[in-house]
């Protein structure tokens, strides 16, 4: 038993890991290809980490992109293809960033605010995302089309809202929800580095947590991962396939209307602009299939992403478009998911040949006797 | 389970069709080289990660003879005749046709070498008539590229009449019956010239008669020259079809038997290396409690047509009730009503007092329902899943999978590893995943599964499909102690001779109706087969049905439901019906 658990181990390893020295590859020869050192190129992204700032923000991106991705990801591990995280977090960051704005709130104790701001935000995610799952169970309208319609939708919602005759206020040529007052926000963790470390970390590891046990230890987790891997099984098994598509969608939902969080309660601005971070949830969708859905696997996929991107610029220095970076990206997306599907096959073969053996020997001592 | 599969078609186009050539030549080839066999297999070896492949066997067929291959699943006969049929090279070994070394590179390389495989599920597209069924992927075209159909008519017709198989080559597909599919696959391997068929256990899909049909065109095809190698664990039929038989255990030739002396017994130790087991139960275990009853129960499937009607039936502890049936003729949706899968149009299920009409899935099986489903790839396993995981699915509410809303992990492995003992599941451990396991050990797994909840009620659907003789004996086995402990039990088989050796009361169900209930200790294969083609008169209990002495009335009875019910010709998801279906 120890040997299959310690194999399953080095096979999940195998995967990423040649996915990534295939990506390397492929990205040298590209640079090659258009004309540019790789080893300026590698040097100088790597030498963007020298600045303790820069691996700050990274950070502090990491946890953005990984609250994405786990809202991608319980869609996944139900067989559902929630494009819509994108127009989720923004709809939600939007409201939530409203209301915790309102003049009323300065009277509360921050903690609560802070709470009331993030409990507004998942809900307003879940509702959207909720359209979607109702949609689906009850009119059988594929997620896919659904949330991808939302999210022009809830564009076209926060424009709306976001003029200063709604819910925005002016501030030259940019329009903002009024922002969060004094103790609204989260504090952040001064790490002498130049640039603060979100607290919102916190709640990323949270949702870890919580994505994790529930998978894995709840029957409402089993019940969903039973129906992801086969509905037909988990109809005759007792689970209302129905039901957890709706709640599977809500709880994407949920955890998307996180995503907006960290930098609204967390960020300088504390506040919904036009500048605010826009397209995570579509990261979210590559983040969650290098990270294989798993809560950890997640994390390395999310700090690989956001690393990537933070050391872009440094790339322009020695005069190599800083577009070389999302190539990296698009690569190693495209080789890890093929060589999951090898490994899971060689797995697979691994495995029934192991059965095989052992009923081998079975046979064999019952000739004996 | 690689070795259980199928390919994807039945093979390549080769050439122009010799289907009336070949015939011809036949006859002469079969004067002059009677001394050289068909085909002769010499230490064939194939090895195969994860399944038990071939090792040295050889396996000689005479010219003109019909050479059966028995052996149980799994023992190694679907690979042997993948390699004849050039889906896979041999490891080692020599196959020689009509004296001949090849070497096969692909299906099409045997088909050249008149070599016809006719599979064991039907590869026939629906919609297109019997004539292109059989023509495609080798149409006679003229220089224009147009397929010169009364060409390619007028050769089937040719072939049919020669070996008197009888379709109609302009009627659709969609319309045949089992059996006349089946003749159509044939057709389909004769026309490409084929002097050699192998056919993979071509009895399966059918009842009693089918079978004899069958068994006539085969002795046809046999007076024509023509050699067929027929696999099948059917040892009756073997006997009654076969020249010679080969039996191999194990990837291994155990070795040959002469039909006309050898016995069931005999073969079948051959087969398993031990005695045949049997389904017969022992004495009528029946108590007068109901624990299923079902009044006036229907259902409609999604376009409103009734794939139920009128449904009538009780369960006692301690009974086990068999469904017979063609398949599709409403089994699956019964099933699914029990189970709650699918809504009721009409009627009421109570499980020992309670109305379980309305109660989802979940609560069913909470309140004793256990499940053997008859697909255990679609709804009894999560192939991708452990084998503790698997042990969960459809227990996950209960102890020891779950307190209820956590999992209990440790006390779900613990009782999986007693499953595993208990049942004698071959595995290395528990931590493997379900699809690793093979076909028989998935079942021991799901029927150990289904019978650790203290359950009233069993519904067994298929419980011994596609296991092999050893799976299937410790299932029975499995079965019986069940109903003696008290257990009522719903069998459903295809396989008659289990219907009749477990249950205590065999009812029929065609299109939808049940049509009657028999005894199954006097009642035949052959009386059952009648009364599920509907050819005993449509069968409304015009056949005498028999109340067993120590069996209560178990509330089947003929449904009284007029012979001009809807015209349905096929019935939920399985588009095959019997032939008297079909022209109906």
């Amino acid at each position: 038993m120890k040997r299959l658990s310690m194999r399953r181990l080095l096979l999940g390893a195998a995967g990423p890991a040649t996915a990534l020295v295939g990506a390397a590859i492929i990205i040298v020869a590209l640079l090659l290809a258009a004309g540019h050192n790789p080893i300026d190129a590698f040097v100088a992204m790597g030498g963007a980490f020298s600045d303790p700032s820069v691996v700050t923000s990274a950070i502090n991106q990491t946890t953005v992109f990984y609250l994405s991705a786990v809202a991608v990801a319980i869609g996944f591990k139900m067989n559902l293809f929630n494009i819509g995280v994108d127009g989720q977090y923004r709809l939600a960051a939007m409201v939530a960033a409203a209301f915790a704005g309102m003049t009323a709130m300065g009277s509360l104790p921050g903690p609560i605010r802070i709470v009331l701001t993030l409990l507004v935000a998942m809900a307003v995610g879940a509702i959207w995302s909720g359209i979607a799952g109702w949609l689906r169970v009850t009119r059988g309208v594929s997620e896919v089309i659904s949330t991808i319609m939302l999210n022009s939708i809830s564009t076209a919602i926060i424009a709306f809202l976001l003029t200063p005759d709604m819910w925005a206020i002016q501030k030259g040529y940019n329009v903002s929800t009024r922002p969060i007052t004094a103790g609204g926000q989260a504090p952040n963790f001064d790490i002498g580095s130049g640039t603060p470390l979100f607290s919102m970390i916190l709640l990323g590891l949270l949702v870890g947590v919580a994505y994790w046990f529930l998978l894995n230890r709840t029957v409402f987790g089993f019940s969903l991962r039973a129906t992801g891997m086969s509905e037909t099984a988990a109809v005759a098994s007792g689970i209302s396939v129905k039901k957890m598509m709706f709640y599977a969608m809500l709880l994407s939902g949920a955890v998307a209307g996180l995503v907006g969080m960290p930098e609204l309660l967390n960020g300088t601005a504390g506040s919904y602009s036009l500048n605010f971070q826009t397209g995570i949830g579509f990261t979210g969708i590559a983040i969650a299939l290098l990270g294989r859905n798993h809560p950890v696997g997640i994390v390395f996929a999310a700090a690989l992403w956001s690393f990537l991107a933070s050391s872009s610029n440094a790339l322009q220095s020695v005069n190599i478009p800083k577009e070389m970076v999302a190539i990296m990206q698009g690569v190693i997306v495209l080789l890890v998911v093929i060589a999951y599907e090898i490994v899971r096959r060689a797995s697979v073969v691994l495995e029934q040949r192991d059965v095989a053996r052992q009923l081998d020997v079975a046979a064999g001592s019952e000739v004996a006797a | 389970m690689s070795h259980e599969d199928r390919p994807a078609s039945a093979g390549m186009p080769v050439g122009i069709p010799a289907g009336a050539d070949a015939a011809t030549s036949v006859p002469v080839g079969t004067m002059t080289n009677l001394a050289v066999p068909a085909v002769r297999l010499t230490g064939i070896t194939k090895r195969y990660p994860g399944v038990i492949a071939n090792s040295n066997i050889t396996f000689t067929v005479r010219r003109g003879s019909v050479h059966a291959l028995v052996g149980e699943n799994g023992a190694g006969k679907s690979t042997l005749m993948k390699t004849l049929y050039g889906m896979h090279r041999p490891d080692e070994g020599v196959i020689e046709i009509d004296g001949k070394t090849v070497n096969f590179g692909s299906p099409a390389d045997a088909i050249a070498a008149g070599i016809g495989m006719v599979h064991q599920h039907f590869m026939l597209a629906d919609n297109l008539t019997v004539w292109e069924n059989i023509v495609l992927g080798s149409e006679p075209t003229s220089r224009g590229g147009l397929i010169r159909s009364k060409q390619a008519i007028a050769t089937i017709r040719e072939i049919e009449e020669r070996y008197g198989l009888e379709v109609e080559p302009t009627s659709l597909v969609e319309y045949l019956g089992v059996g006349a599919r089946q003749r159509v696959e044939i057709l389909k391997v004769l026309y490409r010239g084929a002097k050699i068929l192998i056919l993979d256990e071509p009895t399966a899909v059918l009842v009693p008669q089918e079978v004899d049909e069958l068994f006539d065109n085969l002795r046809e095809l046999k007076r024509e020259g023509l050699t067929i190698i027929f696999i099948s664990h059917k040892l009756d039929e073997v006997r009654d079809i076969a020249d010679d038989i080969t039996v191999i255990r194990r990837g291994a030739t155990v070795g040959t038997a002469d039909p006309k002396t050898v016995t069931n017994r005999e073969l079948a130790e051959m087969m398993v290396g031990s005695e045949l087991p049997s389904p017969q139960t022992s004495e009528s275990t029946v108590t007068d409690r109901p624990v299923l009853t079902l009044t006036s129960v229907g259902a409609a499937d999604p376009d409103g047509r009734a794939v139920l009607t009128d449904i009538s039936l009780t369960i006692h502890a301690g009974e086990v009730l068999g469904i017979a049936g063609v398949e599709g003729n409403g089994q699956a949706e019964l099933v699914d009503a029990i189970m709650g899968i699918r809504p009721l149009s009409a009627g009421r299920i109570e499980l020992g007092d309670d109305d379980i009409t309305k109660m989802s899935t979940l609560r069913r099986r909470e309140a004793g329902v256990g499940f053997i489903p008859e697909d255990r790839h679609r709804q009894g396993l999560i192939l991708e899943g452990t084998l503790w995981e698997n042990r969960m699915l459809g227990h996950q509410t209960r102890r020891p999978s779950s307190n209820g809303w956590l999992l209990t992990r440790a006390a779900a492995r613990a009782d999986t590893q007693r499953i595993v003992d208990e049942f004698d599941v071959r595995t290395p451990g528990i931590e493997v995943k379900a699809s690793s396991l093979s076909g028989g050990n998935q079942q021991k797994l799901i029927v150990g599964r289904e019978m650790s909840s203290n359950p009233r009620l069993l519904i067994a659907a298929h419980p011994t499909r596609g296991v092999d003789v050893g799976a299937q004996a410790a299932v029975w086995d499995h079965l019986r102690h069940a109903r003696a402990e008290g257990l009522a039990v719903l069998l459903i088989s295809a396989d008659l001779e289990e219907l009749i050796g477990l249950s205590d009361t065999i009812t029929v169900i065609l299109r939808g109706r049940l049509v009657g209930k028999y005894d199954p200790r006097t009642v035949t294969p052959q009386q059952l087969g009648s009364a599920m083609t509907g050819a005993d008169g449509v069968g409304h209990g015009s056949v005498a049905a028999h109340e067993k002495g120590g069996s209560p009335g178990t509330g089947v009875g003929p449904s009284g439901g007029e012979p001009d019910g809807p015209p349905l010709g096929e019935l939920g998801r399985h588009s095959q019906s019997n032939d008297e279906l079909g022209r109906r």
